[in-house]
């Protein structure tokens, strides 16, 4: 095979002026870990409140609830980007949607928009699973109480309900990291996009790409260590989820 | 907004069905296949007692799980004219075209999904089946294809339907290499034609309408293939 190996080129100088091939992998690494987390908070309030909506005693609120959660499901997660980037500041008032485009970091802004809203119906089904997996009766007991309703879900159901899920919330947040990947299409240098553009200009095509699956590796090991510190820190004495025997 | 232009939808519909969604298609329909067939061979070397079948299995599996399927496309986009060469003995890495090396791409990544929800499968059948398969005297092979792997198969065919569902929407990821996917012909049009907001939305509108009917399908289909017991 005609392949040149070299693995000292992570050490030379990138054309992009910005330090060694190295250096600007790293950046892409910030880049995505910048849109992954903030997508994530995102993801992780819309989620909750979809997802509560969809356990609602109202027939509407579950309906349009369910409605959300199959929009942002049942259309590719590349076409949602595109459709943030090119086609929202379109259909918003001339004004708003010029300054929206002139935004120094809009390829950054839209990813987090659209990743967040993806991820958000993802979450949301989780919520509502975890509701859903508790026994009726605290809900009843919450009420027999004289808790209201938003009370009983603030301080009996949601509590719950969130420390059963978070073994399905840690995939949601390797799927939100790798996800983000996806943010190449408009323009936005994360990892991948990174590791590409060192292809392009070195022609090191499997160095580039063996460095970002590494990083990709280590990042996902190290989320995934994350959370199960916290799903042991969190778990709730005596309740054993069903997501989480494994 | 009030200049949606419809007519540039109905000009382009042609070339966006015949070429574009036929591409999506044949490209979800093959890689289901060969990633159901890949992946339950994964699941079986992953419930190996064989100690490095498990470990490669799993290796192969958990790397898969961890990477970006846009990483995962630039690999094999690199990759597979290498292995082309490799397998053929020619000295220069081989050309092949963008719909087989896509193929390639999308059964090696869902067949790790796809491995992951059969073994699940398999392990839902009671061991007394298999114990009762050997003690008929069937080899491991007989037992599998016989006894466990239909009843797996058929526990899982909402989930392995929900995955292509998934598999679908993220063949839309080939646009990246201005592959003419359903995706990438409308993008085409799109940038042609200077259409970006009428193309974008009538492919968003296609992908959701065709998605949600067919999880519908899987919904319905949930009930009526259970095993009762």
């Amino acid at each position: 095979m005609n392949y040149n190996w070299n693995w000292s080129i992570f050490f030379e100088e990138a054309p992009d002026g910005t330090g060694t091939y190295l250096d600007s992998l790293i950046a892409g690494l910030k880049w995505t870990l910048a849109t992954a987390g903030t997508a994530w908070v995102l993801a992780l309030v819309i989620g909750l409140l979809i997802g509560t909506l969809r356990t609602a005693p109202n027939k509407w609120l579950v309906r349009m609830a369910n409605a959300y959660v199959e929009l942002f499901r049942n259309i590719p997660l590349i076409v949602q980007m595109f459709l943030w980037y090119f086609v929202f500041p379109e259909v918003l008032p001339t004004e708003w949607g010029n300054t929206l485009k002139q935004l120094p970091n809009s390829a950054f802004i839209t990813a987090v928009l659209s990743l967040g809203f993806f991820t958000s119906a993802r979450v949301a089904v989780q919520v509502s699973t975890g509701i859903q997996a508790l026994s009726g009766g605290q809900r009843m007991a919450g009420v027999a109480l004289g808790l209201t309703l938003p009370q009983t879900y603030r301080y009996v159901l949601l509590p719950m309900a969130f420390r059963i899920i978070i073994p399905s919330l840690t995939n949601e947040v390797a799927a939100i990291i790798k996800n983000s990947s996806v943010a190449l299409s408009i323009g936005l240098i994360e990892l991948t996009a990174s590791a590409r553009s060192m292809q392009e200009f070195s022609f090191q095509t499997f160095e580039a790409y063996s460095a970002a699956t590494l990083i990709y590796l280590i990042v996902s090991v190290v989320a995934i260590l994350l959370s199960n510190l916290l799903e042991k820190t969190l778990r709730v004495p005596g309740f054993i989820a069903a997501g989480s025997a494994k | 907004m009030g200049n949606f232009d419809f007519d540039v939808i109905q000009r382009s519909m042609g070339y966006l069905f015949t070429t574009g969604m036929v591409f999506t298609l044949k490209l979800t329909l093959l890689a289901m296949t060969g990633g159901i067939i890949f992946g339950t061979l994964l699941a079986m070397m992953r419930l190996s007692a064989n100690k490095l079948v498990y470990l490669i299995a799993s290796s192969y599996v958990n790397l898969m799980r961890s990477v970006p399927l846009v990483l995962v496309i630039f690999w094999f986009y690199f990759l597979v004219p290498y292995i082309g060469a490799w397998i053929t003995g020619a000295s220069e890495p081989i050309q092949v075209g963008a719909f087989a090396s896509c193929l390639i791409t999308f059964v090696m990544f869902e067949a790790a999904y796809y491995c992951e929800i059969m073994r699940s499968g398999i392990q839902s059948i009671p061991r007394g089946q298999i114990w009762a398969g050997y003690a008929m005297g069937m080899t491991y092979w007989q037992t599998m294809a016989n006894i466990v792997l239909p009843q797996a198969f058929r526990n899982m065919i909402p989930i392995l339907l929900t995955q292509t569902i998934v598999l679908f929407q993220d063949v839309s990821l080939v646009s990246i290499l201005s592959i003419a996917d359903f995706f990438g012909s409308a993008a085409k049009v799109a940038q042609r034609d200077g259409r970006l907001v009428e193309m974008y939305s009538f492919v968003a509108v296609v992908y959701f309408i065709m998605c949600f009917s067919l999880s519908l399908l899987v919904k319905k289909l949930q009930k009526r293939v259970a095993i009762i017991r």
